[in-house]
């Protein structure tokens, strides 16, 4: 904890907690009679009160508070959990994340407790809840404060203050547990306190009074008259556990929390440090074991051999780090559908599958904003009414689905509605009326949708609060393609539209096809790469004026990387092709050996080399040495102009 | 050329730009380049290291045409023969690259310079500075920051800034083939 900011650590557990808080609500919402839920969403709530008083964020502390409260009741089943009281905790949720913040409006956040109340009231069945009984005599308060309640800043004698304050107190110290004075240490609070309060006061009042302290402490609160109503007016005393003080109830919510998982919050650049380590200590170990390996001595081997096993064990361990679930990302659209639903007063439902997919932390961070986008765009234009949809034969809620699969060193994300379909005339009329297409031109189906990502299209007749503000999809789709993905748009009409991304499970690692250039390593995206074959000598020959290949009756055409390369070595007797693909365009690079795959660690290169169009980074080989990536985009918009220069040519 | 002009006035006050201590001093990693001496500020060098296996790019400045793996990281290694007008040479056993950290038009940048020899790290005394020569010196002057007496020897304390930004901008983003 040395010289870190300690309120930037509770910014961040604030959020972890109130995403908690509204993934239980979120669930809340559809199963309304699920205690479990219930106690968790409590739980959370009362954890962040207890830590946002901690660190000095007592306007958090104080606004939670009243939410846990309302809580509390749903918890001891004096009020059933409603949906408008979820909704209101949902946006009470969001006034915490401003208030965490520091930037939240208290009238904002009076509306909401002014709402809370009213909810919790209706939910009580327009009977007001019984606040908690005002005793006419009063209460026997006793509390005793953790002993380095002093130490932490609290007051014992303020307390007390506060406590005469509230009406007629007699108080009595407890010093049962102060040792012996060569035993005492001065700075321990070691006093308990039992305090008879008379007069007309709320519970409430009395425990606003520890509010700050609750979670530490021992209290009970008890009515004078204990013995005259022993039923009813017994039951507020239990709050909290059934016979257990009010002690403090923070410390099993952080166990619950916990035991989901144990986690280290790391900054990413350390773990990009200790990623060039593993790199450095895998390229150590081979040249040691090259040397090994000439060697007779057995027992240096061994080890050896065992340093290598764990040197690849560490590097793919590293590899996972990065890696998280798809279901951090999905999870934070269920709040965008709840808003989106109550915005555009559609019946929307979330369907997700595939959340254990994993991927790099960063590419989950740059995805979603596209996703909401998306999202937004299908809920606001896919979806029909209820009474549309009823009118053609659906269920009235509109469905929205997210999935995330796995394939190869990619990552499939799908985004499906079941709506109206995208309307191809539409598109074609619009793209027509913006010029990005001659009037009447043949275009396949699916060319013609997926105009939708040109820059500055949209098809919205009238715009709208969630779509059409002029972020178009071209923004979507370049985004997308700077996390070097891909994204294709179909829909069938009256049965919905699905947009699906090809993302790279990750920035940092590529899995590539190392070649061989003349003298020079260089490695392939796999992704990229369609198919490896020979360039035999006839077509070689054959070719030298036109460098086209023909492959299954297309044709394909080539570049020689040597040349391109100026490696000025004579080529291998027997080249390769690689063919890769960008988009439409497909290209074969050829190459004198194809040495196998490769799965590397993306470095960037320095300011001097930023400007080479033809290589997209670099990476290490497993003997130390440096191999370069081929950017393919880049090389085939190079070699297009060549292209042409040798057809006008030939 | 507009930018030469650029580069002949940072050259000017070149001498401004060594950090000489309030005693007039400067620590130097002296070294040995196509049979002249040169010297750099010691506290710039990271680390002098063998001959690593090179890695050259297409296309890249001819300055900075291969690229070495430094710890993990991709380092370009600069041959200043170049800046200075000498033949290319082969490496010999006393081969040496010394790793610098040099800031760059806003961002300090590893660059593995080649020498040939490595010498010694000195004490440079500022009264034995001089003026870098209009004439009389092969070298575009701009290159040149200060020429030291030292022993018997004039040591080059080369521009390594201006070296370095020349690479840069003028390759912009120059075509493969």
């Amino acid at each position: 904890m040395s010289g870190e900011d300690p309120t930037a650590a509770f910014r961040i557990e604030a959020a972890e907690l109130l995403e908690q808080i509204e993934q239980g609500l979120l669930d809340l919402g559809h199963r309304l009679d699920d205690m479990g839920l219930v106690n968790a969403v409590f739980r959370g709530l009362h954890t962040l009160k207890g830590s946002g008083s901690m660190f000095g964020f007592d306007a958090l502390a104080a606004f939670t508070h009243h939410c846990e409260s309302a809580f509390d009741k749903v918890r001891k089943g004096d009020v059933p959990a409603t949906p408008e009281l979820v909704s209101v905790i949902l946006s009470a949720g969001d006034h915490m994340r401003a208030l965490v913040e520091g930037e939240a409006p208290a009238a904002v956040g009076d509306a909401i407790l002014a709402r809370l109340a009213a909810a919790v009231e209706a939910a009580a069945g327009g009977v007001p809840v019984p606040h908690a009984p005002a005793a006419k005599q009063g209460w026997r308060v006793a509390f005793r404060l953790p002993a380095d309640a002093m130490a932490n800043g609290t007051s014992p004698l303020a307390l007390l203050d506060e406590l005469r304050a509230l009406g007629e107190a007699e108080i009595v110290a407890q010093l049962d547990a102060v040792p012996a004075l060569d035993e005492l240490r001065p700075s321990d609070c070691l006093i308990g306190w039992d305090c008879t309060l008379t007069g007309d006061i709320a519970r409430e009042a009395i425990e606003d009074v520890f509010i700050f302290v609750m979670d530490d402490m021992t209290l009970t609160i008890e009515p004078l008259a204990v013995e005259a109503d022993s039923g009813d007016a017994a039951a507020p005393a239990a709050r909290g556990e059934p016979d257990a003080p009010v002690r403090a109830a923070g410390a099993p919510a952080v166990v619950a929390a916990r035991s989901q998982g144990e986690h280290v919050r790391v900054p990413a650049e350390r773990l990009d440090e200790l990623m060039d380590r593993v790199g450095e200590l895998v390229i150590a170990q081979s040249r040691l074991s090259q040397l090994t390996g000439d060697g007779q001595d057995l027992a240096l081997r061994s080890v050896s051999e065992e340093i290598e096993r764990l040197a690849g064990e560490m590097r793919d361990t590293m590899m996972v780090l990065r890696m998280v679930p798809v279901s951090t990302l999905f999870g934070r659209f269920r709040r965008l559908i709840h808003d989106l639903a109550i915005e555009t007063g559609k019946a929307i439902e979330l369907a997700t599958d595939g959340e254990t997919t994993e991927v790099d932390k960063t590419v989950i961070e740059r995805l979603f904003d596209p996703l909401v986008h998306i999202i937004r765009n299908s809920c606001d234009h896919g979806l029909e009414s209820a009474e549309d949809r009823i009118a053609a034969g659906k269920p009235a809620a509109g469905l929205v689905r997210l999935s995330a699969h796995q394939a190869g060193g990619e990552v499939l994300i799908t985004i499906s509605d079941d709506g109206r379909g995208i309307d191809g005339d539409r598109v074609r009329a619009k793209a027509e009326a913006n010029g990005l297409i001659q009037p009447g031109q043949a275009m396949a189906d699916e060319d013609l949708l997926n105009l939708i990502f040109h820059p500055g299209f949209s098809t919205a007749v009238q715009v709208t609060n969630l779509s059409g503000r002029g972020v178009g999809m071209d923004v979507v789709k370049r985004t997308i393609e700077s996390l070097r993905g891909s994204i294709d748009v179909r829909s069938i009409p009256g049965q919905g539209s699905t947009i699906t991304l090809r993302i790279p499970l990750t920035l940092a690692i590529i899995e590539g096809l190392l070649v061989r250039v003349g003298q020079g390593s260089y490695v392939i995206p796999l992704s990229a790469v369609e198919e490896c074959l020979e360039l035999s000598l006839e077509e070689d020959l054959r070719s030298r004026g036109r460098s086209v290949i023909t492959l299954r009756d297309r044709l394909v055409p080539f570049l020689r990387l040597r040349e391109m390369f100026a490696t000025g070595t004579r080529p291998d007797p027997y080249q390769k092709i690689v063919v890769v693909a960008t988009g439409r365009e497909r290209v074969g690079l050829v190459v004198d050996q194809i040495v196998g795959n490769h799965q590397t660690v993306i470095k960037s290169l320095s300011a001097f080399h930023r400007g080479v169009a033809s290589f997209s980074g670099a990476t290490i080989l497993g003997d130390g040495s440096v191999a370069l990536i081929l950017d393919v985009g880049q090389l085939v918009a190079l070699a297009q102009p060549q292209e042409e220069t040798l057809r006008a040519a030939g | 050329m507009p930018q030469d002009d650029v580069l002949a006035a940072s050259a000017a006050a070149a001498d401004d730009r060594i950090a000489w201590s309030p005693h007039g001093e400067l620590e130097v990693l002296i070294f040995e380049l196509g049979g002249e001496t040169f010297a750099l500020e010691a506290i710039m060098v990271q680390e002098i290291l063998d001959l690593l296996p090179e890695t050259f790019i297409p296309g890249a400045p001819e300055l900075v045409a291969h690229v070495v793996n430094f710890r993990g990281k991709i380092v370009p290694v600069a041959d200043l023969r170049l800046a200075f007008g000498m033949e290319r040479a082969e490496a010999t056993k006393d081969s040496r690259i010394v790793v610098i950290e040099l800031p760059l038009d806003g961002e300090t940048m590893l660059i593995g310079l080649r020498t040939d020899r490595v010498h010694e790290v000195a004490t440079f005394q500022q009264a034995r500075a001089d003026e870098v020569p209009a004439v009389g010196i092969r070298w575009k002057r701009q290159h040149v920051r200060s020429l030291i007496r030292w022993h018997e020897d004039l040591v080059v304390l080369p521009d390594l800034g201006a070296i370095f930004l020349s690479a840069m901008r003028g390759h912009p983003s120059a075509p493969v083939h």
